[in-house]
């Protein structure tokens, strides 16, 4: 595949990962962030959230399977969860760490495993995205083409 | 947008950066600008670090707080702004801002992904000068140079006016401190209220922006040389320029102690007060006396209340007093006012009715919590609740004034946000005497036992304090002293002798120690069943914005239970006042209202004032005895809601030789400066 079609796929698909809701255009300022002197930033930034979101996922389960859940720990954590994924623009981990916190505040153990896994869901859909996109722009890269990032949702 | 282009908008922005071109002392400013940026999420971090490169800052990153302080203190002069996280595992992101305010005075930035309106008002009443909500975007930051601008032109600002009355106001008023703590509060509040005067004063920019004085980096050591000296001094009569000399610091001025003071008067009443937690009630309107409204928040509103409890001024005098003395208060309260008068307001109705039973209750049962109302020497609590905590300038400055203003509940007084005008005399009023007037009603928050003993200190015989409460907003439905009926801070029972109560109740939690310090200083507060009263209405929320001096954060609520402050005083026997006390709010005159609100507001917090009140009433929730009340007069005057500051005045006048005594004479208001209270 030429640089061109390659450059095609990669702009079809990452539209259709902001039509989905999968990202919003925090992801685009972080597009924008990158520069000469940082090529890798999205990438970087990405890949801090990934170990991020896995230790606190892990952290939030442990303490949903607690005989006495702490509810508050619980809400730090997704409090925190939600901070990083609206910070990197992943729209719907942060959607569903809204919607966990309430459950938080209700202390309703019940709701707040299966709020877990509609994160965790959320969080390895996101995640899987970003890395077929980070894997297109690196062809892309290695065929001598330019990844320019998205100006602003066209859509 | 490639990179380039984004360079090219930020490079824009950099250099256009809206700067007015006779102020930019430095033409790349604001680029270069040195921002510390503290944060436990490592992507935030990351991000944050790299767009504020992208704005050409000279960016820092930690992920500690504890780390970012020890850079702050090592590098004194080496940072412009902070940028810190509200939510961090090693600290509370508003404990660094308040350390940072208090030691380096640094303008600080808060951020979250939280946008709730209370974390938004502790930020602001915790002196924040901005919120960011996250994600944070880089137009948000590109703006950030604007805070280090106004907090400089400010402190230049306060800086000429130090100067100036130095020279010229000596003998205007007798207390230097007044002058400088006006001054400095001006110069603080100017940079909140009046910053488009400021703004359009393109000169002083140039000065300010060009002058750089070089801020006075408060580092530990000269910070304990600074407590060392105030308490030498005793915290009521630690005037900047006794400060100075004593400290002996070359090259330190009186400015910079005045306005540390102011500080260190807000922080000691938050401490007292409640843990930061509470509504930041941060309008701690340490006045100048700086009355153990350490603590912004929470310490404000319950200072003032116990002090407006307890001084059993009316909180209408308080106020009034306030205003004469303060004359700036009424500024100050004006800004917080509006936003307490949501809350606090005392709705006297409530208490009134409750304060009257309840005082006598409260006084009865809790003898103790009157005794933190006694605790609180109508002479100057102040300065056991210095002692207690720094007094973090209050907000509204109002709460504070009233405690300061000898207890009278002048606290109370100030704390009744809702009679804005009122209330604002009150904490006028009350300013100079906050420290003094347990302000039983400020602390309704806390403890509505402290509330009872402030209350009670003052010689609850003063009808006139019922008066003081007369701010009782209508708003808040106090009276129903849903918790512990912190009116039943026994404004009654609260005779003055309650004041030891205070003293009690700051042993007790946290709120307590607010509650303490702030009876302490109101030594005939108002029974500040207002303020309890308040509290409870005005949930947290409200009560931070309410820095009337309610410190009666939130936890003050359990100003009920402290609503030992002998209602009576503020209370009317319909009082409820108690109730809203929840709030820190002073309970002054403003405890009535506070007692509604703080039934109103947060229950935990009157929880919380009420521990402490029933540690010394016994478990006892404040009843305010209406009968206790001695005054009837009170009642009429206090619930009727609006009081007219002659009366308060003059009731509070007319309590003087009660328990309250000292405080009252204490209304001089000069003495008290007004905290600047960071709104």
């Amino acid at each position: 595949m030429e640089v061109g079609q390659m450059q095609r796929r990669l702009a079809d698909y990452t539209k259709s990962l902001f039509m989905e809701g999968i990202l919003d255009a925090q992801f685009l300022q972080l597009q924008q962030l990158q520069d000469e002197s940082n090529p890798d930033f999205v990438v970087e930034v990405s890949s801090l959230f990934f170990e991020d979101s896995e230790k606190l996922l892990n952290d939030i389960a442990r303490a949903l399977d607690q005989q006495s859940v702490d509810f508050k720990r619980v809400d730090a954590h997704v409090h925190q969860l939600k901070g990083s994924s609206a910070s990197v623009g992943a729209q719907r981990v942060k959607n569903a760490c809204v919607a966990f916190r309430n459950f938080c505040e209700e202390q309703n153990v019940e709701g707040c495993v299966r709020c877990l896994q509609q994160v965790k869901q959320e969080y390895c859909l996101v995640k899987n995205k970003l890395e077929t996109l980070f894997r297109l722009e690196q062809q892309i890269v290695a065929a001598g083409g330019s990844v320019v990032p998205m100006t602003e949702l066209g859509f | 947008m490639n990179p380039s282009n984004g360079k090219g908008s930020v490079s824009m922005a950099s250099s256009s950066g809206g700067w007015k071109a006779g102020d930019v002392v430095l033409d790349q400013f604001p680029a270069g600008l040195r921002v510390l940026v503290v944060d436990d999420d490592p992507t935030c971090l990351v991000i944050l670090e790299k767009m504020l490169r992208a704005c050409l800052y000279e960016v820092t990153k930690c992920n500690r707080a504890e780390i970012a302080l020890s850079q702050l203190r090592e590098n004194k002069n080496g940072f412009d702004i902070v940028i810190s996280d509200v939510h961090m595992p090693d600290m509370d992101g508003f404990k660094l801002l308040e350390h940072i305010g208090l030691e380096m005075d640094l303008p600080v930035i808060m951020m979250s992904a939280d946008d709730g309106k209370n974390v938004v008002m502790k930020g602001v009443t915790h002196g924040a000068c901005d919120y960011l909500i996250k994600p944070v975007r880089i137009e948000a930051l590109k703006n950030i140079w604007q805070h280090v601008v106004r907090k400089r032109k400010n402190e230049w600002k306060d800086l000429e006016h130090s100067g100036s009355m130095e020279d010229g106001d000596r003998q205007q008023k007798p207390s230097e401190d007044v002058d400088y703590s006006s001054s400095a509060n001006e110069g603080n509040w100017k940079g909140s209220k009046k910053r488009k005067d400021e703004d359009e004063e393109t000169e002083e920019r140039d000065d300010s922006s060009t002058l750089k004085k070089p801020r006075v980096v408060w580092s530990v050591e000269l910070h304990q040389q600074f407590v060392a000296a105030v308490n030498q001094l005793g915290i009521d009569k630690a005037v900047p320029k006794k400060i100075l000399e004593l400290m002996n610091v070359p090259g330190l001025t009186r400015e910079n102690v005045a306005s540390h003071l102011q500080k260190y008067r807000l922080y000691l009443r938050r401490l007292s007060g409640v843990s930061q937690h509470h509504s930041s009630l941060n309008n701690s309107f340490v006045s100048n006396q700086e009355a153990a409204f350490g603590a912004m928040s929470s310490l404000n509103g319950l200072d003032l209340q116990t002090f407006a409890v307890t001084g059993q001024l009316p909180a209408q005098s308080l106020a009034t007093l306030q205003a004469a003395g303060l004359g700036r208060s009424t500024t100050k309260t004006g800004i917080p006012m509006p936003l307490v008068d949501q809350r606090n307001l005392f709705s006297f109705e409530n208490p009134k009715s409750r304060y009257g039973e309840g005082q006598q209750q409260q006084h009865l049962s809790s003898s103790k919590p009157v005794n933190l109302l006694h605790g609180i020497p109508t002479t100057m609590e102040p300065k056991q609740l210095a002692a207690l905590h720094h007094s973090t300038p209050s907000l509204g400055g109002m709460s504070i004034q009233v405690n300061t203003r000898g207890g009278q509940s002048n606290s109370l007084l100030m704390q009744m946000p809702q009679p804005q005008s009122r209330e604002q005399i009150l904490n006028e009023s009350t300013g100079s005497h906050v420290p003094r007037l347990p302000s039983p009603i400020g602390q309704p928050i806390m403890s509505n036992g402290i509330a009872g003993g402030v209350i009670g200190r003052n010689g609850i015989g003063d009808s006139g304090r019922g008066t003081l409460y007369s701010h009782v907003p209508p708003t808040s439905s106090m009276v129903s002293f849903p918790l512990n009926h912190p009116t039943e801070l026994a404004s009654n029972s609260f005779p003055l002798g309650s004041t030891p109560r205070i003293s009690n109740v700051t042993s007790k939690g946290p709120f307590q120690e607010e509650v303490n310090a702030e009876i302490k200083g109101s030594a005939g507060f108002m029974p500040s069943y207002d303020i309890f009263n308040e509290l409870h209405q005005h949930k947290s929320q409200d009560w931070e914005l309410q820095d009337l001096q309610f410190n009666a954060s939130q936890n003050a609520n359990p100003v009920e239970g402290n609503l030992d402050v002998s209602p009576s005083v503020l209370v009317h026997p319909g009082y409820s006042s108690s109730q809203r006390i929840g709030q820190n709010r002073t309970a002054s005159a403003i405890g009535r209202t506070i007692y509604s609100g703080i039934e109103g507001t947060e229950q935990g917090n009157t929880q919380i004032i009420g521990q402490n009140l029933n540690n010394l009433l016994a478990d006892n929730p404040v009843r305010v005895k209406a009968e206790r009340i001695p005054d009837s007069c009170n009642q009429t005057t206090l619930f009727p809601g609006h009081f007219g500051q002659e009366d308060l005045m003059s009731a509070l006048l007319k309590q003087q030789p009660g328990g309250i005594g000292s405080t009252e004479t204490e209304f001089d208001f000069d003495g008290y400066s007004m905290d600047n209270i960071p709104v």
